[in-house]
């Protein structure tokens, strides 16, 4: 073994800060936790029961030392945890652009779809110096998506999103791993992040290869061995199809004129809910809403929407998601439809 | 050698003619002594049994790949580690031996306030132990010692049953004796004993007790309500049947984290004993001492999501738990500051038990530190999962309960038995102990900050040197583990009497023979002192005797 890391590599914008702070907290230990057996050391040798010295006066207890000994930590913690709580904050609020990647993770392998359509296994390739936010589901049990190096991890839940995001600084190969367990395989439920630069990220973006989808995705055809090029339709459009195709369409019109409210700008704006309640129309929104509508019907319509749960894949669910923010304005770099738009948007963000 | 008769009518000794009546008076003795006595025999069982599987786990981990055990295998050997060092060994570990043990005698009673109850609750034990052990047998578990859903709900097709079922019928053992403890402490005090004339170890055990009482049946229920789903398919935590998966980590942690108080609070009071014991002094502060173990009682009951960082609550309850965990380091540090104070100008004697304190304090303050660094948020989100966090709570709990048990063994030993260990012997395995554990678990902290995840039977090559590091120090701690097992066996026959007070303690307990009576007190004391009664003038008069050759 050449050399004998104490640190991961940093190759995020998270690595700084976090590492810096992780110091510091070593620093404070060690003062406590350094300094504090060395007290006790010589305590114990002074006034071992061999050693003459003076025993009288014994104190039997000093309210100002045990205020000194509890306000002085006190201090020291509070500090820490409000350094801890601003980067925190940083870390779970991504910004308002950003490249989205939809994430499924299934007993015992990652997916990954790029919005182009592109689909990975047990791989993440993303481009440095951009915002990445991963929008990840499980399709049966708790996972969670860990990258040592850039110091982020997020616990991946059956029936809901979760979401994280990062900015990758450094090119390589990164591990992945599942960091929660899940079962017989779970050690081995690990892959890499690549990180490269955005013109190699285009191209690779925009490269077939192949790949098998997770169980029970469409077309998949039963028994989840049907390798197909890892390019498919970009996910807004294969969204779109579904929308078409299983009659969503029929109610929920642009122009709001249907049973159901427009979709239409509708994804992240509060929307007022039919019991009065404001709701954000985030990813889980929109997800309760096509296996649960009756859960949070939106003010004005009936609670007429049949379930779709059962009928959707995991896959088939991120397609429509997908599809339903495709239609904000607002919407981040991988709302566009075509591989060329996306890559046009990105390397705008670039400037 | 005085190694001849102990004193006529300990609690040991009854005059039954025939073995089978010597066995039914123990199996349905309703004396505290002998019911600790009957956890402890159950309870070491359960430890080395515990520490076998984790032999195990540490084997497999020294090579990269899976080569000594398939992944089912090392996944059922560090799920059988977790549930029986956790619920068989950790939890009942102090309270059901020394608590029961020591607490009549503390206060002064001749038994416990429930003494039929407190055999039950051996019993209970012993059950939901056969179940667990079953399970095993059976083909073990794998869902870890946490069962998270919906994978022990649905996915996992092991014994989840067999193993929640144990775990369950344990909890109601552990709430048995919660419920004696504080029943005891209320009402059967000696006269003159005032609550702050309690030896502190009544006090943390008080405190144990509420925590117990008050946390143990939400797991009783949650466990519960996993078997449910498992057997019947109501949906509770498995979204696919209309769950939620998170409801059950919320449950399982409201009792699990402060679970932890209940495995570390017996140790201070522990503590608390040993070092003024060896200072021959008053404890520094009793009151600060005392009410910080209430404070931990109180507040870990409110950092149960300080588990959940990365789970995918929101940002406003990780503020919050991770506020309030750094709140509960206060109290942890006031009792080591306060420990600490103790041994000045104090005449201070390195005995197996002092020695076993004295590594309580440096590996519970290293266990205390990290556990901070895993409080602030934006570092648990790298190190939450990995090594660190194994790391973390093996310095809490190994580091921590374990040295306490041993220690405390070690210092009640001439009082439960009437003789002697072999000093020499106990000095040297409590140092393997704390070099064995650093070596073991300080390699675990850089593991985790490298990225290394718990729960893994294959690993990536860069991190092997440390895993071997580690692996090599659990030898070494095995080692630690099993010396004490022999002298204390010997000493059983070969030990010196002890005779009634032999490290000049104060304490109720230290005024009755050794062993002691069945019935404790032939007349109740009167107290009239406070705990740690030590004259001023104790600590020099002790170092003036000293002389070449007296027990270091």
């Amino acid at each position: 073994m050449p050399d004998f890391p104490l640190f991961p590599e940093q190759a995020s914008t998270f690595a700084g800060p976090i590492d810096a702070l992780y110091g510091v907290l070593i620093a404070l230990s060690l003062i406590f936790g350094g300094i504090l057996p060395f007290i006790i050391l010589y305590l114990m040798v002074r006034y071992h029961r061999s050693q003459k010295a003076d025993r009288r006066n014994q104190p039997e207890g000093s309210l100002p030392l045990e205020l000194t000994w509890t306000i002085i930590p006190l201090v020291l913690v509070l500090a820490v945890f409000f350094w801890g709580a601003f980067l925190y904050i940083d870390i779970r609020t991504p910004p308002a652009r950003n490249l989205e990647i939809y994430v499924i993770g299934k007993q015992w392998m990652w997916h990954t779809q790029h919005s182009n359509g592109k689909r990975e296994n047990n791989e993440l390739h993303v481009p440095i110096n951009q915002p990445v936010k991963l929008i990840m589901t499980s399709q049966d049990v708790i996972h969670s998506f860990y990258i040592p190096a850039f110091r982020v991890k997020q616990d991946v839940l059956p029936g809901r999103y979760t979401t994280m995001w990062f900015e990758a600084t450094k090119t390589g190969e990164y591990h992945l791993f599942c960091a929660e367990y899940c079962g017989t395989e779970h050690a081995r439920m690990v892959g890499r992040v690549v990180a490269m630069s955005l013109a190699d990220y285009e191209r690779w973006l925009t490269t077939p290869g192949e790949i098998i989808l997770p169980d029970g995705s469409a077309g998949a055809g039963g028994s989840g061995s049907t390798l197909i090029p890892s390019i498919g339709d970009p996910m807004a459009l294969a969204g779109a199809q579904l929308f078409t195709s299983l009659g969503c369409v029929g109610c929920h019109r642009d122009d709001g004129a249907g049973i159901g409210p427009s979709l239409v700008g509708l994804y992240n704006v509060e929307t007022r809910m039919q019991d009065g309640s404001l709701v954000t129309a985030d990813e889980n929104y929109l997800r309760e809403s096509i296996l649960n509508p009756g859960a949070k019907t939106v003010a004005g319509y009936a609670n007429v929407m049949p379930s779709y749960d059962g009928q959707l894949s995991e896959d088939q669910l991120n397609q429509l998601v997908a599809y339903i923010k495709s239609l904000s304005d607002s919407g981040s770099a991988s709302t566009r439809l075509s591989n060329d738009q996306i890559a046009g948007v990105v390397a705008d963000e670039l400037k | 050698m005085a190694t001849t008769a102990l004193p006529s009518r300990g609690y040991l000794e009854d005059d039954t003619p025939t073995v089978w009546a010597w066995i039914k008076s123990w199996l349905f003795t309703v004396d505290h002594k002998r019911i600790a006595i009957l956890y402890l025999l159950a309870i070491n069982f359960y430890f080395l049994l515990g520490g076998l599987a984790a032999s195990v786990v540490r084997i497999e981990l020294i090579t990269p790949q899976g080569d000594l055990l398939s992944s089912d295998l090392y996944n059922r050997a560090f799920t059988l580690h977790g549930i029986i060092m956790v619920f068989f060994f950790l939890i009942p570990g102090i309270p059901a031996v020394l608590g029961n043990f020591l607490i009549p005698l503390m206060v002064g009673a001749r038994d416990m306030a429930f003494p039929r109850l407190n055999l039950f609750s051996w019993y209970l034990y012993m059950i939901g132990g056969l179940f667990a052990l079953s399970a095993a047998v059976f083909g073990g578990v794998d869902t870890g010692w946490t069962f998270y859903t919906p994978f022990s709900s649905t996915y996992s097709n092991s014994n989840v049953i067999l193993t929640i079922a144990g775990a369950f019928v344990m909890g109601f053992s552990s709430i048995a004796t919660g419920v004696n403890f504080i029943v005891t402490t209320h009402t059967m005090r000696a006269p003159g004993l005032t609550w702050f004339r309690l030896p502190l170890f009544v006090w943390s055990s008080y405190a144990t007790s509420l925590i117990i009482v008050l946390a143990t049946p939400v797991v009783g229920i949650t466990l519960l309500l996993v078997a449910i789903e498992r057997i019947w398919g109501v949906g509770i935590f498995d979204p696919a049947l209309g769950g939620d998966p998170l409801l059950f980590q919320h449950l399982f942690w409201f009792y699990s984290h402060p679970a932890v108080y209940i495995m570390i609070l017996p140790g201070f009071g522990v503590i608390s004993e040993l070092i003024s014991t060896f200072s021959r002094k008053r404890i520094f502060g009793y009151e600060f001492i005392a009410f910080s173990s209430m404070a931990i009682a109180i507040i870990g009951f409110l950092v149960w999501g300080h588990h959940m960082f990365v789970s995918g609550q929101s940002v406003y309850s990780g503020l919050v738990f991770s506020f309030i965990t750094m709140l509960v380091a206060i109290p942890s540090a006031i009792k080591v500051f306060n420990w600490t104070a103790t041994l000045y100008k104090g005449s201070i004697s390195y005995r197996t038990p002092m020695l076993y304190a004295l590594g309580f304090i440096g590996l519970f303050v290293i266990g205390g530190l990290t556990g901070i660094f895993l409080g602030v948020v934006a570092i648990d989100i790298h190190v939450t999962d990995t090594y660190f966090v194994v790391a973390h709570f093996h310095y809490v709990m190994v580091g921590g309960t374990i040295m306490a048990y041993l220690g405390g063994i070690h210092f009640w030993w001439p009082k439960m038995t009437g003789r002697m260990y072999n000093e020499v012997w106990g000095g040297i395995s409590a140092l393997i102990i704390f070099v064995g554990f650093n070596m073991t678990f300080f390699p675990q902290f850089v593991l985790g900050y490298m990225g290394m995840p718990r729960r893994y039977h294959v690993y990536p090559q860069e991190f092997q040197v440390l895993h071997v590091l580690s692996s090599a120090g659990s030898t070494v701690l095995a080692i630690g583990f099993i010396i004490p097992l022999i002298y204390l066996t010997l000493s059983l026959w070969k030990g010196k009497l002890a005779g009634d007070n032999p490290w000049d303690a104060t304490g109720l307990e230290w005024t009755v023979s050794s062993p002691p009576p069945a019935h404790n007190f032939d007349e109740i004391p009167v107290v009239t002192t406070e705990a740690y009664a030590y004259p001023p003038e104790a600590a020099e008069r002790d170092a003036a005797a000293w002389r070449p050759g007296s027990p270091l």
